[in-house]
């Protein structure tokens, strides 16, 4: 009898066992999942909460992937990703940064540069080893250095220095368990970029400490008045990069999953590595996209990239004149005002301004201890819909007016 | 160059203010209204219109595509006889093309009588016109860039990180 009810699975157990891992326990839920939540349920609501470009995907970059499905590609490529098409990135980062990566062994397609942080966290991380962030950060970053077990360690920066990450702040606390710096610039979501002059601090620090140098630039295309300088670029960087880099945000792309990690031979093969056992290739359709995007896209990325800048303008301008500092982002598609003056915190502001006037933003907060205080402004969506956010906007703050 | 840039701007929204110009584009209002006032004048600004759907409207319209296929005139080329043709207010737009034949029209009328009588009576009879070819449209798509189904819906969540 008891050996049946033993066999059944009734009686005495083993001692109970969280069903879900230490290390995903361990990774703190999104603080702004119950907007996602709440927005789901309301009607007429502007969000300037998205992370992504209004534009669809242009239409000739879409037909040839439909092209591509009509001549049977439906398969698996290469791991490392069709070699046309690495061919293709290596031109362009040549063209457009004197960059020099070997198609054959130094570029890797992946599915967005999401993939991507998460393959170089899983390369070069052992158990303990430190990873400075810049932040506010992008939200991916935390959880892919705990996830690949390593330590995250935020780097403030503030509004008086534009958001950039201050060489000596990285300098005062890197130690000898820190193995890299983990950036994206221009910034998700400060819309901050760093010029030449500010990566070179950062190139002296990662040179000193022998780091290495994770530099996400996935927005490069959207910058604004000035040029964009590709990290790798830097005098003796380019062996200590992983250049992360797609298609997203330049070719209005997101939903094709496909971006391009590139560094020295022994780092792309053991992150192709990970990419094989666990993603195995980018969709071959979405490779086929974004070689087409490669090759006669530019057209597209300089008219989208005008059109961000003229709504940046408005958006910047009109969040200032509604009573909310907000410093000038050169990149991007973010606009990131302080919200200090209210009085609120930033999830308060968030919840308030989505309840009583069916405004979406997201809390800086949501970025890092240093967001607080701030409000995440997309100003991808149409200038009607920035116009009567920053209506609603006014009036809200009118109503809280310390 | 800012120019061009206002001029793009307009042609998008024509009812983009001088003010909202001068924010977009990071110019003065002054500025942008001076540049708005030189394209009027030299006639890169030639109106300010409004694209109307008229079936939307309810109000039913015939147009068609008419080839003309005409003889240059020593001097005055192809220019007299198109003259003569856009002239007419039935007459939406008016091209000289290269191919088999000379003149691109489009018409537009209430009924697809009137277009008709307006070939036959007013077009085919003017001197130098050797010959016309009328397509009637069905439907009409996208005219001008802009799509006249108007814009898809949005597939955008509206949060992402």
């Amino acid at each position: 009898m008891q050996q049946l009810a033993r066999w059944l699975g009734l009686g005495a157990r083993p001692p109970r066992r969280a069903l879900v891992s230490r290390r995903v326990q361990g990774i703190p839920p999104s603080g702004i999942r119950k907007f996602f939540d709440l927005l789901s349920t309301m009607e007429g609501v502007i969000s300037l909460g998205v992370g992504e470009p209004d534009f669809t995907t242009p239409w000739h970059i879409s037909e040839a992937a439909i092209a591509a499905l009509g001549q049977g590609y439906t398969m698996y490529t290469s791991n490392y990703g069709l070699l046309e098409l690495r061919q293709e990135v290596a031109r362009y980062l040549k063209e457009r940064y004197g960059l020099a990566y070997d198609p054959k062994t130094e570029i890797l397609i992946t599915t967005g540069v999401s993939e991507g942080i998460d393959l170089a966290m899983r390369a070069i991380l052992d158990p303990g080893d430190e990873v400075m962030c810049p932040e506010p950060s992008y939200v991916s970053y935390m959880p892919c250095v705990a996830l690949a077990g390593g330590v995250f360690v935020p780097i403030p920066t503030r509004e008086e220095d534009d958001f950039r990450v201050r060489a000596s702040a990285l300098q005062a606390r890197a130690t000898a368990r820190t193995r890299a710096i983990m950036m994206g610039y221009p910034n998700n979501p400060t819309g901050a970029v760093m010029g030449r002059g500010d990566l070179f601090g950062v190139a002296e620090v990662a040179a000193r400490h022998s780091l290495l140098v994770v530099s996400d630039e996935i927005y490069e295309r959207l910058v604004y008045d000035e040029k964009h300088t590709c990290f790798a670029s830097l005098p003796g960087m380019q062996e200590r990069t992983i250049l992360l880099g797609g298609f997203s945000k330049s070719y209005a792309m997101t939903g094709w999953r496909v971006g391009y990690a590139c560094a020295r031979a022994e780092i792309i093969e053991a992150m192709m590595k990970v990419h094989q056992y666990t993603m195995l290739c980018a969709p071959v359709m979405a490779q086929m996209a974004a070689l087409e995007a490669l090759r006669t896209g530019d057209k597209d990325v300089e008219e989208m990239r005008a059109d961000y800048d003229r709504r940046r303008r408005v958006m910047v301008a009109g969040l200032r004149e509604i009573g909310l500092p907000c410093f000038e982002p050169r990149g991007a598609f973010y606009a990131f005002p302080s919200i200090k003056g209210t009085g609120l915190t930033s999830a308060e502001f968030a919840e308030k301004l989505l309840f009583e006037e069916k405004v979406a933003a997201v809390p800086g907060s949501a970025f890092g201890e240093s967001g607080e205080g701030y409000l995440r402004c997309c100003y991808a969506t149409s200038l009607g819909e920035i116009e009567e956010a920053l209506a609603r906007m006014g009036r809200f703050l009118r109503r809280h007016k310390q | 160059m800012s120019n061009h840039e206002i001029l793009k701007i307009l042609e998008q929204d024509a009812r983009t203010t001088p003010e909202r110009l001068a924010t977009m584009t990071g110019m003065s209002a002054a500025a942008a209204e001076s540049a708005i006032r030189d394209a009027e004048a030299e006639g890169a600004i030639v109106k300010y219109k409004t694209v109307v759907n008229w079936e939307k409207a309810g109000v039913q319209k015939v147009w068609a595509l008419i080839e003309v296929k005409i003889a240059p005139q020593r001097d005055r080329g192809f220019d007299a006889v198109a003259e003569r043709i856009y002239r007419f207010p039935e007459a939406r737009s008016v091209y000289l093309v290269s191919g088999t034949y000379d003149l691109a029209v489009q018409v537009v009328g209430d009924t697809m009588q009137e277009v008709a009588t307006f070939v036959a009576n007013k077009l085919a009879p003017i001197e130098g016109v050797q010959g016309t070819v009328t397509h009637f449209l069905l439907k009409r798509f996208k005219e001008d860039g802009d799509i006249l189904e108007g814009p898809a819906p949005s597939r955008r969540q509206p949060y992402a990180l």
